[in-house]
């Protein structure tokens, strides 16, 4: 990347927006942020558009043909691309609607007519383009997003935990949901959060996709303890995680690549 | 074309987001000052949430519906959880109920602040967005982020965090907020008072377009309060009716050209959101915010769009005074902590689930209007059939019938960049969203 001021953009597709409203919300950081890059599009927040950009900023997921013909384009131009949000990573909820057919589904919600003929199966940007730097989560938590908006500007890569958030959870003293009679996703779920589900009480849904090789790096010591398997606590919470499982396939290659 | 003459032939398209289906276009056609076409088309594709509801554990509601969208997403949570409440016969402690309206209340607040300052401020002081304002209004920007960090924060501490929140569970939280953080709050919101001050201060300098068109208003209606959490639905002011009862009012239609739903009362297009609330229900603000509508030149009936952002000014003094007097009250009394602190989901020895099978409708009032949440679950907790009705698919018909009117009223008398400015008010006036009403429209000038 050039030494002069990089120029962000941020661009939506299916989603909520809410990932954009974290960043949006990191105030001060943000401030911060906009003293090292030139924020080009973003908007959440301004109307201007700038047409040039080094680094492009995607949120949301991949369901229409028109979602992939344009994500390629807005892609053409960037010389390094961040995933912002499950949605972008992973698919996140809208993996969901993958799990039944699209014609049954436009039938229920839609009736006789269809005004969503160019409608897909939702997918992650990265089956459509290649993608640099992954920002979990739903939402994001924004002190990581600073942490690989630092990473991208020093070119260098940003490893995403290969921990599970009881690692976090413990650190932040709170008390584990199983002693508390409740399931949780916590030890099979990729840290980075700071368990921000279980600091308030809630257990952990997966929402920022597996930990790499469950089955050996899961949070053994509760797994045993409780007398549970990895497949028992997965099918307990499916927000995320069928979406994880069809996602399996594509670890392995972002191992290969250090990311 | 010079930007002074009035064109007789227009064709306009706007490109907006709505926050659930993504992109939509406007599309306005004025041929020989006549209007051919206004029609409202959401190309985006459809995201399915009532489908991917079906087959799923009642319990995840709250937490899938919350990802509808990002700035409302404590509203969606909220009605999910009320929907959810009426299906499974779950009555919440009124501390809950406190805690709820509270959480509200600042969605509420934070959505407004960001919509008045962020997007229709610079519009009439005439700039494009609000960076130009960091320069040139440094202040008024200063005192716009406080007002939405107040809001960001009270997400929090009450919540866990404003975008998707985490605490909120049928039948009461996962975590009780910290009688610490609530004096705080409250502090922080007494402080508030001289920042909201400021802001009527500030809309009563600035001039907003006249317009009127005697349309239809839908709001959720209460006798003792300003409805935001609870209510039935009053239509017009002529009739109030269950929200359980929805579909009996509320007509779904589909159109080919769009994946949003249009959505009809009477047969005929509504408004939903806070002129709406305002129209309706402004009997019940206190006499403080009555005081400010009146200086700020709003009165019952108002049938003019623009003024939904002045409504908007209106609320987040009326939600700001009535959280304080919440928070008082919790501060003062407690949390009842036996009675509000529940589980999200269903403990190990629980499974597998056993609950009441029913329907049931929770409606709530979020920054843009009227919210509809419908789930039918089985005796094993699985939701059968689900069905959401948000604010902006609600507000779409109205905004075509409003273009309707404008169009035809200003072609020959404004030129084109009046013109533009004019049209991309009103998309803004029933705040869409925040990143749809900052696109700008496209306006194209047939010659």
């Amino acid at each position: 990347m050039s030494k002069a001021k990089p120029k962000v953009a941020f661009f939506e597709f299916t989603d909520c927006e809410g990932c954009q409203l974290q960043v949006a919300n990191l105030g001060a950081d943000l401030l911060e942020l906009t003293k090292a890059v030139d924020i080009v599009n973003f908007r959440e927040i301004m109307s201007e558009e700038g047409q040039e950009y080094d680094v492009l900023v995607v949120e949301g997921s991949i369901a229409s043909r028109h979602d992939e013909e344009r994500l390629k384009a807005v892609a053409a131009k960037a010389k390094v691309v961040v995933a912002l949000g499950a949605c972008a990573a992973t698919g996140g909820v809208n993996n969901l609607k993958n799990l039944k057919s699209l014609e049954e589904q436009k039938k229920i919600v839609y009736g006789d007519v269809d005004p969503v003929k160019d409608a897909i199966p939702a997918k992650p940007i990265d089956t459509v383009i290649k993608v640099d730097y992954y920002v979990h989560g739903c939402p994001i938590h924004g002190p990581e997003f600073i942490k690989v908006m630092q990473c991208v500007l020093m070119g260098k890569p940003y490893k995403v935990p290969t921990y599970p958030v009881c690692v976090e959870c413990r650190q932040n003293e709170n008390i584990c949901l199983y002693d508390k009679g409740q399931f949780c996703l916590g030890p099979i779920t990729r840290a980075g959060c700071n368990s921000w589900l279980p600091n308030n009480g809630v257990p952990c849904v997966g929402c920022r996709g597996l930990i790499d090789n469950p089955a050996a790096n899961a949070q053994k010591d509760i797994l045993e303890k409780y007398g549970l398997t990895v497949e028992g606590i997965l099918d307990k919470f499916t927000l995320y995680c069928n979406a994880q499982k069809e996602r399996a396939k594509y670890d392995k290659e972002f191992e290969s690549k250090g990311r | 074309m010079t930007k002074s003459s009035s064109p007789k032939d227009v064709k306009i398209d706007v490109h907006y987001l709505t926050r659930v289906e993504g992109h939509g276009d406007i599309t306005v056609d004025v041929r020989a000052g006549e209007l051919k076409e206004c029609k409202f088309k959401v190309i985006e594709s459809a995201r399915f949430f009532e489908t991917m509801l079906c087959g799923r554990l009642i319990y995840e509601a709250q937490h899938l519906t919350s990802r509808i969208c990002g700035i409302c997403a404590c509203g969606h949570s909220l009605a999910s959880i009320k929907a959810s409440e009426k299906a499974l016969g779950v009555v919440p402690h009124e501390d809950t109920l406190l805690l709820r309206k509270l959480l509200l209340h600042t969605e509420q607040m934070d959505s407004h602040v960001l919509h008045a300052y962020v997007l229709v401020a610079p519009d009439l002081l005439g700039v494009k967005s609000i960076m130009p304002l960091v320069k040139t209004h440094k202040p008024v920007i200063e005192r716009a982020f406080r007002m939405k960090k107040l809001s960001d924060w009270a997400g929090e501490i009450l919540a866990g965090r404003h975008t998707h929140p985490i605490s909120f569970a049928i039948g009461g939280l996962t975590k009780i907020p910290e009688k610490a953080h609530l004096q705080k709050l409250r502090e922080m919101m007494v402080e508030a008072r001289a920042d909201y001050a400021e802001t009527v201060e500030l809309f009563k300098k600035l001039t907003l377009p006249s317009f009127e068109r005697k349309g239809q208003f839908v709001a959720l209606s209460h006798d003792k309060e300003y409805a935001f959490y609870d209510g039935k639905i009053n239509v017009n002011g002529e009739k109030l009716v269950d929200p359980q009862d929805y579909l009996s009012v509320i007509k779904e239609e589909v159109r080919d050209y769009s994946s949003a739903k249009f959505v009809t009362v009477n047969k005929a297009p509504y408004m939903v959101g806070a002129l709406a609330r305002f129209n309706l229900n402004g009997d019940k603000l206190d006499e403080k915010s009555k005081e400010v509508a009146s200086y700020l030149g709003l009165k019952r009936p108002c049938y003019n769009t623009f003024m939904n952002t002045v409504a908007q000014v209106v609320e987040w003094g009326y939600c700001l005074e009535d959280s304080i007097a919440i928070l008082e009250r919790l501060i003062k009394d407690g949390i009842d902590e036996e009675k509000v602190l529940v589980t999200m989901y269903p403990k190990k020895d629980q499974w597998p689930v056993k609950t009441r099978a029913g329907r049931g409708v929770g409606s709530v009032e979020v920054p843009r209007g009227i919210l509809f949440h419908d789930y039918t679950v089985d005796d094993h907790g699985i939701v059968t059939a689900a069905n959401c009705i948000i604010p902006t698919n609600q507000n779409i018909n109205n905004l075509e019938a409003d273009m309707k009117k404008i169009v035809p009223e200003i072609v020959g008398s404004q030129g084109e960049e009046e013109m533009r400015l004019t049209l991309e008010m009103l998309a803004r006036a029933y705040d869409p969203c925040i990143s749809c009403s900052t696109h700008l429209l496209d306006v194209r000038f047939v010659s």
